[in-house]
């Protein structure tokens, strides 16, 4: 029997990975995609709660479903600035490494 | 409030003065002739509506409000035309219209004769604006404004160092008077809620309830009087004010602004006579004060200067009078003195003008058959200032002794003194100024003034010759008479002035230079110079405060502290400026984390 426990655990481990990724990981892309990874983490966790908390009707909680797709839209959104900024940043570096750049610094 | 030509002669005698110095500056100032013609018209109006004024008793000034916060101070501009300030008028613009038409001889080759003669229209304003105020507020104005005149008048020739000087010097230490008259006001005002003199006296219950309070705010508004009327601490300002042309000295330093003094001690007396106190001690600075000018009147070489001594001395005998609760003496004598000092200093400007402005009696002699208008009229003044019957001089200075007499012995001696000096020095300047042979060159190529400056000399003459007498002064004020001392007072008095003039003229006939020589006097008692050195120290004490707070406080404090602070956080900071994407996220997420357990969990 999978119990909420379980999706939990699932979405706990997802999440450490993609901060993980996000610490860790020098390239930006990378570091993107293990956001995502860290947003979709806690999109699993809402689903799961959203599955296991019914009412008497036997209907799942559609407010997490709806924040869900805030989550998804945020995600798109962010993505799709992250993105341009990292193609910006390669057209002026040359680099998308984090280490290359530390220019705000004393 | 209804305009009638009763009611707005007051507002012309006040204002006509002001209308000319005001048309002067503005417009006339390019013409000389022109300018003192409009001030000598001016204040000759002013006289001749100061003589409708006290003839006719139906005339009451109109006054508005100035200033009125509701329910706690009200300032109306307002006349008082009581007996007094009648006198004064008279006083003022008479012998202020012989001034302004002897200035006309006097200044008639001045570079700055506009300027001069719109200052001493604006001073013959303010002047007025003392007599005329009906409140605290609106003469203190006008105190000061007389104060500033005076400060120009001084410094007329401000191209001459020692004039600049002097003219500062009477501004500042009058000031230092002016500011205890500015707290005596405020005192009054706090304890009775009013600064109109009736006012005050419809609620003087307010303020006699406390005895203390009252002594204190009755002798800090004396300050005021000993400020202008160069009263013993603050005196020192008078004998530098004869750096000023003659006729200012006349005006201002003889007859009306040291004057306004014992005006305003009068005026107020109400108060001084309720505290004891203050009484005793306005006696006896006025006593002390007469005492030290005769003093140190008896060395000075400087005919402007024995004269200033002298007014010193005699202002001394007003504020005693005043202090012995007798405003009629002090002011019989004000009167008289207006005439026969005004006319002492303008027969001494006739000389110094024939001398080439020398003011030293030593490089005189001799001139009683050159001036021979001057010497009479000179004579005349002298007479009267020493107290010889039936000069002016002799009843006033007889009632202020008489009154001495029977209130307290000690100060009768001081004033028998103080007589017995006048008379010393007086005919010291007389034997040397005018008698044995002339000792300069200027002195032997001396010549009579013109007629527009002996002309003054003659009417002052004449006034001080019977400005004293009973049938004359009743006409304008209360002559005090005596009681039982008949005879007494009189007979020692005449002692006095006999055995001082014959002194001076035993010691005096027949020298070319000083026979006496005593430093102490000669150097004023030293007390310039403890002044010089107490304002010295005073402001070295100041300066060091100054100077430390400067230094340690807003320097190193103040500003080195907080451009230092900001420097020390801005590096402190700096350390968390790592450059690394990765770490600053981590630090974001710290910070989230421990919102969320703050929030939460706590």
């Amino acid at each position: 029997m999978i119990t909420l426990g379980h999706y939990l655990i699932v979405s706990g481990l997802l999440f450490t990975i993609g901060f993980a990724g996000v610490m860790l990981r020098r390239n930006i892309i990378i570091i993107l995609m293990a956001l995502e990874l860290m947003l979709n983490a806690a999109n699993l966790s809402l689903v799961a709660f959203s599955r296991f908390r019914v009412d008497p009707m036997g209907a799942p909680n559609y407010n997490a479903q709806v924040f869900i797709f805030f989550v998804i839209t945020v995600a798109a959104a962010e993505v799709a600035v992250g993105l341009a900024i990292v193609v910006a940043l390669f057209r002026l570096r040359q680099t998308t490494h984090v280490e290359d750049i530390s220019s705000l610094k004393f | 409030m209804k305009f009638t030509t009763n009611s707005l002669l007051p507002w012309l005698v006040l204002l006509l003065p002001l209308i000319s110095a005001a048309t002067i500056t503005l417009f006339t100032h390019r013409s000389k002739t022109v300018s003192a013609t409009i001030s000598v018209a001016a204040v000759l109006g002013s006289f001749l509506a100061s003589c409708a004024v006290f003839n006719r008793a139906d005339i009451s000034a109109s006054e508005f409000t100035w200033i009125d916060i509701h329910g706690t101070l009200q300032v109306p501009l307002g006349f008082v035309l009581d007996d007094l300030s009648r006198v004064m008028l008279l006083i003022v613009s008479g012998v202020g219209s012989l001034i302004h038409i002897y200035s006309l001889g006097y200044m008639r080759d001045d570079a700055g004769k506009s300027r001069y003669f719109a200052a001493l229209s604006l001073f013959m304003f303010a002047m007025l604006g003392i007599v005329l105020s009906n409140n605290f507020v609106m003469m203190f104005i006008f105190w000061e404004l007389v104060g500033f005149t005076s400060y120009v008048l001084i410094g007329h020739w401000f191209e001459r160092n020692a004039a600049a000087e002097a003219a500062k010097k009477a501004f500042i230490t009058t000031r230092i008077g002016d500011f205890g008259f500015m707290i005596g006001i405020l005192m009054i005002w706090i304890a009775t809620g009013s600064v109109v003199f009736d006012d005050i006296v419809a609620h003087l219950s307010k303020i006699t309830s406390n005895p203390t309070y009252l002594t204190i705010a009755t002798l800090l508004i004396f300050c005021g009087a000993v400020g202008k009327s160069a009263q013993f601490p603050l005196h020192v300002w008078l004998p530098d004010a004869m750096e000023g042309p003659t006729p200012v000295s006349a005006l201002i330093h003889a007859a009306t602004m040291v004057a306004a003094g014992v005006y305003l001690l009068v005026r107020v007396a109400f108060l001084i006579q309720a505290s004891q106190t203050a009484l005793l001690v306005i006696a006896w600075i006025g006593t002390i004060t007469a005492l030290l000018g005769a003093v140190l009147a008896t060395q000075q070489p400087d005919i402007k200067r024995i004269l200033a001594y002298s007014t010193i001395s005699q202002l001394g005998y007003m504020v005693m009078a005043v202090g012995l609760t007798s405003n009629e003496a002090a002011m019989f004598h004000l009167f008289t003195h207006a005439f026969f000092k005004a006319l002492l200093f303008l027969a001494a400007g006739s000389i110094v003008v024939s001398l080439h402005h020398e003011q030293n009696i030593w490089e005189m002699g001799g001139l009683a058959r050159k001036l021979k208008i001057t010497f009479a009229t000179f004579f005349v003044g002298a007479l009267a200032l020493v107290g010889c019957p039936p000069f002016s001089g002799f009843f006033s200075k007889d009632a202020i002794l008489a009154l001495a007499y029977q209130h307290n012995a000690s100060i009768f001696v001081v004033g028998l003194t103080t007589a017995l000096l006048t008379a010393f020095y007086v005919s010291r300047a007389v034997v040397v100024v005018f008698f044995r042979k002339p000792r300069s060159d200027f002195a032997r190529a001396a010549t009579e003034s013109p007629r527009v400056m002996t002309g003054p000399l003659i009417v002052l003459a004449i006034l001080a010759l019977i400005g004293g007498w009973p049938v004359f002064a009743q006409n304008f004020l209360i002559v005090p008479h005596e009681k039982e001392t008949v005879l007494t007072v009189p007979v020692l008095a005449m002692l006095a002035l006999i055995s001082g003039a014959g002194l001076a003229v035993w010691l005096y006939r027949n020298r070319d230079h000083d026979p006496l020589h005593v430093d102490l006097i000669r150097k004023r008692l030293y007390i310039d110079e403890f002044y010089e050195w107490l304002i010295n120290v005073t402001q070295e004490f100041l300066a060091r405060v100054a100077a430390f707070i400067d230094r340690w406080i807003i320097d190193a404090g103040a500003v080195r502290g907080a451009s230092g602070g900001t420097f020390g956080l801005g590096a402190l900071l700096r350390l968390f400026q790592v450059g690394n994407l990765q770490a600053y996220a981590f630090l974001f997420g710290l910070g989230i984390v421990l919102l969320i357990y703050f929030t939460i969990f706590r």
